[in-house]
């Protein structure tokens, strides 16, 4: 109740609409990791059982305007395309969490 | 020859490129700002130089190849306009899409900063005419991430087509592991654009270029640029 008379006295943070969002960028099959592989050392040689191999990636997390779905993930694809990720090397999935 | 140093916020090599560009053609090159559009009017050669620009954030390069001047820097190479990338000028034309690949985490995962040994593959282009096919230069590295990677479709379209400018070898020359320094695929320290008006290379020949400081073997692409230069003026 508190919070909605903050809302009323016309918070704009608090009234605007933003979803939540992540683009996940990973190395292409293929590619050398080295730093992926130094951990994978690291983490064999600290005992922990069962790691077969690690690769190295990157997580954004992202908040996006509005409520439109679709446009969202379109502005996100951009995103991943033009910046966040280098097709070059790496592969990227984004998904629009609500 | 009126060059042209590209300034990015976190580079740091840009004086000592000024220097000996300066020092060689005898001409000051202008300093060109990230956030302008355009270049000098006249810029036979345009220069990005090495450093961390923006801090190496995301990846090496990334940020600085979508800033405003590089607009007008791949207006230039379309034009046939040289530029010259060094070190982290290398990895943002590789950002950019005016050189194919990728520089890659050091394959030892170590920064590396000491001399090394360069075969000049080609001497016809006006970057390496200041140097024979075949001759070792020493110049020093200082990189991180200088690990050339492309796809093996490039990869052999860039030795077919004679693109390889530099390559990582020993004193005397030949190909040997132990030598390439950081890993990179067929030992490649500096490559061409299809159309060779482009040159991205990790070490540093803007370093060695005095006699009070050491070797100066990195005088030659600079002389052979001043000599183009003057050649087509």
């Amino acid at each position: 109740m508190q919070l909605a008379e903050v809302a009323g006295g016309g918070n704009p943070r608090y009234l605007s609409h933003e979803m939540k969002a992540r683009v996940t960028v990973t190395l292409k099959t293929g590619i050398l990791d080295p730093q992926g592989k130094a951990i994978e050392g690291a983490l064999k040689s600290l005992g922990v059982g069962g790691v077969a191999s690690v690769r190295q990636g990157k997580v954004f997390d992202i908040e996006v305007d509005g409520t439109d779905r679709s446009r969202a993930e379109a502005a996100l694809k951009e995103a991943a395309e033009k910046l966040l990720a280098n097709t070059v090397i790496e592969n990227y999935r984004v998904e629009v969490l609500g | 020859m009126k060059a042209a140093v590209v300034v990015f916020p976190g580079i740091n090599r840009e004086r000592d490129m000024a220097r000996t560009l300066k020092l060689v053609s005898g001409t000051e090159p202008q300093m060109v700002w990230h956030a302008d559009t355009a270049l000098p009017a006249g810029t036979d050669l345009v220069v990005i130089p090495g450093g961390f620009s923006y801090g190496d954030y995301l990846r090496c390069g990334a940020i600085a190849a979508r800033a405003p001047i590089m607009d007008a820097v791949r207006a230039h190479a379309g034009r046939g306009g040289l530029v010259l990338g060094v070190c982290n000028g290398f990895q943002i034309l590789c950002e950019s899409g005016l050189l194919p690949g990728v520089l890659m985490r050091n394959a030892a995962l170590r920064f590396i900063c000491k001399d090394v040994y360069l075969r000049v593959e080609r001497s016809d282009t006006p970057f390496t005419r200041g140097y024979n096919a075949g001759q070792v230069i020493r110049v020093p590295v200082a990189h991180g991430e200088g690990n050339y990677v492309a796809d093996s479709e490039t990869v052999t379209r860039l030795e077919g087509d004679g693109r390889v400018a530099f390559r990582y070898v020993g004193p005397d020359g030949k190909l040997d592991p132990r030598w390439n320094i950081n890993g990179a695929t067929n030992a490649i320290a500096g490559i061409l654009s299809e159309r060779g008006n482009v040159l991205g290379l990790m070490p540093h020949p803007e370093n060695h270029v005095e006699a009070a400081i050491g070797p100066t073997d990195g005088r030659g692409l600079f002389a052979g640029l001043t000599q183009h230069f003057a050649k087509v003026a």
